[in-house]
């Protein structure tokens, strides 16, 4: 249930909350006098929240930038007083995608580096192996980095939230754009899997809004595998959907997967119109794996463009949009070898709703504030084209993506409004009809 | 039929890339008695080297060479430094210098090269071939792939049966005893084979990385799929580590395709139990047969 | 009393290994933090499968590079039971494991019984790759690339609220690992390991001898399993959940590793090896990220260590750590004086057959 979120005077509330962090933060110096050490992971100068990542193996390319773009927020609210003049500290690990990696690298976060709180976990399949953990241990699990709709069950896993539209969200968009605009073709799909939550999740937000909409669906999906053989095999998945005729391919893949599949097809003279979870479909990263490969040093024009996806953060090449200004110019000062793409939007991004988790959980934040501070939270500014969902029975973020295609150079156009909905699987979707937020003027997010 | 084709001609491009592994086991096999299990790695270690080379503007071809080249130093430093020592032990203890080079080689590739995950070039067109409207099933890559391990091979073939130097090698290989006393520097023999093998297997790693991807573990299968040809065709046969090798690249495209690509090892193994439960010393062998 | 002590191995090791068991437990709940009861349970489950690989391959001579793919065997055997009946209890659990398990070493070992040298290592190496992809296919059953959720073991109420589940998995490990290190003493001394020992020095020998070497052979395979299927399944509960990547190629070559290093042949090596395993990526990993180095140089420092010490322990002790360890004991009783003891038989050289 989203709360309706009155944007008409988020400037002003903006301003004043902008002025005050200011002013807080300025103050910052006098009020950590009355810092404590309130929690594991909290001192009164630090915070320490701690991540598994994908920075090396299949799962990396383009994901690893995710993480140090997120710390490169954080060193910029540090820079600026901290919150509450603590400094936070982030601490990730590489678990390579590997579930098992995952579980001991959890363990050494949670027992030995103690950290306060887990901050955009990277993954499904590897997120699922620690959740009951952590949630057995009462540690935060805020913002998974995966869209899976497993992390918004409050009555299991209370200490976990995620953040991105989930897939099946995306799925059930994406299905709607897919009907109205390829009636009568016939559609396949890509998934990572077999039998993983990734793909299984968005093969059926997509595959119920296609349901008896007379589209020709071929519900064998083509599968890879995310590890190192996978790849090899990615060629023969594509062919057989080229042999069933398939003219739109819905993908759920990560990226290397994703060029891989696009290469592949390409390779066989076989041009379906892949419809490319967001996940995967970063145009920067997909352009960076493929140049210089398999394809030769110049791409075929048109090898992504004409890719069609959706977002729900500000559009990367909307130089005029406020929150992509603020973020590159946080990159240029903080992590100016990163590239400018959809994964360091989307790491920044997702930080500064940490700091706002941070500040609302009070000047002494324990464990259990910041689990209240998020399902209580009704922020009104947010990176987001759509508001968070949060409440004490939601744990979704986003609730709502734009359709996009990619064009030649890379650019991006949007396709129709933002949209939104929920994760059943008859819920309807209703086009967003509020404004989005524009960020503090300071970057760092008001009480 | 089509996807039957596409299979074929997968399954045959990618296991002439298993041959050239397979090849390079049995060489160093036959030369010292040991499976090099980093053979992969030394691979994917040049291919990286490769990769450098022609990211800094070099064209594919002197990328190509100098991954070759690079393949022979490591090989013989290898066998000349590490393995000498361990030639008159338990194989396990070459097994296990084998291990550690490996992760050895796995841990240093991220180090110099970066670990993320790379896409290779190509000499030729990855594109398949078009004649006229119809898309053939083959692009002018895979030719290109079957064609320099066939050349390989012949190469090979030539210098091992027609000249002094490869007799020399191989009566190393076959009796170093007797070999010493006619004259020949036997240690010097195998350091040149083991660099050979790692020149083939240098060229497996090229072959591969286009459609693998390059990344520090990229070649373990390679080295396992390469190795159970090897075992298929019988260590001790050239012609048959071939044969196996490209028996195993089949039965994987084909499982893969017709059944699932997460089953495709599995068809590997199956393949690789039947062979021995009717041979256990490989198709090709002429057996030691160790009878009572 | 102290000739019975002498002269039974059984008594002398049953005590020896009940002390062992005192002082573990003892260590694990007063001394050792949440994070080392962690820990030292993953050395004492590597520990176990290592034990039944040295004896498979130390003392009988069979080289095995799949015995991560019959842990995976223990592990899912475990996870599916208890996936189906959650309250099932852990000891029955463990012995499911280890016959599941021990079965699938009876048919590898029938399978492999013809096999010799690096046929062996080469069928064995595509079980080892082939095998983890069977749970990823069969979902419905397995869970497919996630895998099967594992409860953690929950210590019982009498020993009070403090009684962490770190500490409880820990004592669990340690028990098991006692006990099959207790079994595998015996078995390594007694007419079985002589067995197995005569099957590896020469097999033309031993059937000349009347020992049946096929029955041998598969034997020890069924032992070694046995042994990695109980550890298997104590490492479904250490990590929770079971999934095809936990037994990646690397397993089962760091399991072979760890008992050359440690001295093939040695159950004390099997120890040290599997401690050096866990413990050596743990150390340098914390070497590495204090000398700030980048990011892809520092993760990968635990790994190059690790190849460099096996290249070095292997060129400098060929006979393992625990070899090497008894080379300078006898050098130093040889300086220091003539043994007492009766003379022994003369041991064979340690190596597998070809």
């Amino acid at each position: 249930m989203r709360p309706e979120i009155s944007r008409s005077r988020t400037w002003a509330v903006a301003a004043v909350g902008g002025a005050a962090a200011l002013l807080t933060a300025a103050c910052g110096s006098s009020s950590s006098n009355a810092n404590t050490a309130s929690a594991p992971g909290v001192t009164s100068t630090t915070v320490t929240i701690g991540s598994t990542q994908p920075l090396t193996g299949p799962a990396a390319p383009g994901y690893s930038e995710i993480a140090p773009a997120a710390n490169a927020y954080f060193k910029y609210v540090n820079a600026h007083g901290g919150v509450f003049g603590r400094k936070i500290t982030y601490t990730y690990l590489d678990d390579q995608y590997n579930p098992t990696s995952t579980t001991s690298q959890t363990r050494q976060l949670v027992l030995q580096d103690k950290v306060f709180a887990m901050f955009q976990a990277l993954g499904t399949p590897t997120h699922l192996a620690v959740v009951n953990y952590l949630n057995s241990e009462k540690v935060p699990d805020l913002f998974v980095a995966s869209g899976c709709n497993c992390w918004n069950n409050v009555s299991q896993y209370p200490q976990t939230f995620g953040w991105q539209p989930n897939y099946t969200i995306e799925g059930k968009i994406l299905g709607q754009y897919i009907v109205q605009k390829f009636a009568g073709e016939k559609v396949g799909f890509f998934l990572q899997g077999p039998n993983d939550e990734f793909g299984t999740d968005g093969f059926q937000g997509v595959n119920d809004a296609l349901q008896g909409k007379g589209l020709n669906v071929d519900s064998t999906p083509a599968y890879y595998t995310p590890t190192a053989a996978g790849a090899q095999a990615v060629g023969a998945a594509i062919a057989s959907l080229q042999a069933q005729g398939v003219q739109v391919i819905v993908s759920f893949s990560v990226p290397l997967f994703t060029a891989i599949a696009e290469a592949s097809a390409a390779g066989l003279n076989y041009h379906p119109q892949f419809v490319v979870s967001n996940v995967g479909s970063d145009p920067p990263t997909l352009s960076a794996i493929l140049t210089g490969g398999a394809l030769g040093k110049k791409l075929p024009a048109g090898l992504i463009a004409g890719t069609i996806s959706d977002t729900y953060l500000p559009l990367l090449t909307d130089a005029t949009n406020p929150w992509v200004t603020l973020f590159q110019s946080i990159k240029a000062t903080y992590a100016s070898s990163l590239p400018w793409d959809g994964n360091v939007e989307y790491g920044m991004a997702e930080a500064f709703t940490f700091v706002q988790a941070l500040k609302a959980a009070g000047q002494n934040p324990t464990r259990a504030s910041i689990v209240a501070a998020v399902q209580n939270s009704h922020w009104t500014d947010g990176p987001g084209l759509t508001p968070y969902a949060y409440s004490s029975s939601d744990h979704n973020g986003f609730t709502g993506v734009q359709m996009v295609t990619v064009g030649l150079t890379g650019s991006l156009t949007t396709l129709g409004p933002v949209q939104t909905t929920d994760d059943t699987p008859t819920g309807a979707i209703a086009a967003f009809t509020g404004t989005a937020s524009a960020p503090p003027a300071s970057g760092i997010p008001s009480d | 039929m089509r996807l039957f084709v596409i299979y074929t001609v997968d399954g045959i491009t990618n296991g002439m890339v298993y041959a050239a592994v397979a090849l390079a086991l049995v060489m160093i096999w036959r030369a010292t008695r040991i499976i090099n299990y980093a053979q992969g790695a030394m691979a994917m270690f040049t291919t990286y080297i490769a990769l450098t080379v022609i990211r800094h503007g070099a064209p594919y071809w002197v990328g190509f060479v100098v991954a070759l080249a690079a393949g022979m130093v490591i090989g013989a430093v290898t066998e000349r430094v590490l393995v000498r020592p361990v030639e008159s032990r338990p194989p396990l203890n070459a097994v296990i210098l084998s291990l550690g080079v490996l992760i050895l080689l796995e841990a240093i590739a991220p180090m110099l090269f970066g670990g993320q995950t790379q896409s290779f070039p190509v000499p030729v067109s990855n594109i398949d071939i078009v004649a006229g409207t119809t898309s053939l099933p083959v692009a002018p890559f895979g030719l290109f792939t079957v064609g320099a391990v066939l050349v390989a091979m012949l190469l090979l073939f030539l210098v091992f049966q027609r000249t002094t130097l490869g007799l020399r090698m191989r009566a190393a290989a076959f009796n170093p005893e007797i070999a010493r006393l006619l004259g020949i520097r036997v240690g010097r023999m195998l350091t040149l084979g083991w660099g050979l093998a790692a020149l083939l297997g240098a060229l497996a790693g090229m072959l591969a990385a286009p459609s693998v991807y390059l990344y520090p573990s990229n070649m373990d299968e390679v080295l396992v799929f390469g190795f159970t040809g090897a075992i298929i065709g019988g260590l001790e046969s050239p012609v048959g580590a071939v044969a196996g090798a490209v028996g195993v690249g089949l039965a994987l495209s084909y499982v893969s395709g017709y059944i699932g690509a997460d089953l495709a090892p599995l068809g590997g193994f199956v393949i690789l139990i039947v062979v021995l439960m009717l041979r256990p010393q490989g198709l090709f062998s002429f057996g030691r047969q160790r009878q009572v | 009393m102290s000739r019975m002590l002498r002269g039974s191995t059984l008594v002398r090791h049953g005590l020896m290994f009940l002390g062992l068991t005192v002082v573990l437990l003892l260590l694990t709940s007063f001394v050792f933090d949440a994070y080392t009861n962690y820990n030292v349970t993953e050395v004492a489950i590597l520990a176990i499968s290592a034990a039944g690989l040295t004896v498979l391959t130390g003392i009988n001579g069979q080289v095995s590079l799949g015995h991560g793919a019959l842990m995976m065997i223990g592990a899912y055997t475990t996870s599916v039971l208890l996936t189906w009946h959650p309250d099932l209890p852990l000891v029955l659990m463990l012995v499911a494991s280890i016959v599941t398990t021990g079965i699938a070493g009876a048919i590898v070992g029938i399978a492999g019984a013809r096999l010799r040298g690096p046929y062996l290592a080469g069928a064995t190496l595509a079980l080892a790759v082939a095998l983890p992809q069977v749970p990823s296919h069969f979902a419905s059953i397995f869970g497919g690339n996630q895998g099967l959720s594992v409860p953690t073991p929950t210590p019982p109420p009498f020993l009070g609220a403090n009684f962490t589940q770190e500490e409880w998995l820990a004592w669990i490990a340690l028990a098991a690992g006692v006990i099959t290190f207790f079994v595998l003493a015996n078995l390594v001394r007694g007419a079985t390991g002589r067995r197995f020992r005569m099957v590896r020095d020469n097999e033309v020998a031993a059937r000349l001898a009347g020992v049946d070497v096929a029955r041998t052979q598969i034997l020890a395979y069924v032992i070694s399993a046995a042994c990695a299927g109980l550890a298997g399944s104590l490492f479904a509960y250490w990590v929770t959940r079971t999934s095809p990547s936990a037994f990646t190629l690397n397993l089962s070559l760091s399991l072979l590793t760890a008992i050359v290093i440690g001295g093939l042949g040695s159950l004390v090596g099997a120890v040290v090896g599997s401690f050096i395993l866990v413990y050596l990526p743990v150390w340098t990993g914390g070497f590495a990220s204090s000398l700030n180095l980048s990011s892809n140089v520092a993760n990968n420092v635990p790994l190059a260590i690790y190849g460099i010490v096996l290249i070095v322990a292997i060129l400098v002790f060929p006979r393992g750590i625990a070899g090497g360890f008894a080379s300078i004991l006898r050098g130093a009783t040889r300086v220091l004086g003539p043994s007492r003891r009766s003379p022994s038989l003369p041991t064979a050289p340690e190596t597998p057959s070809q």
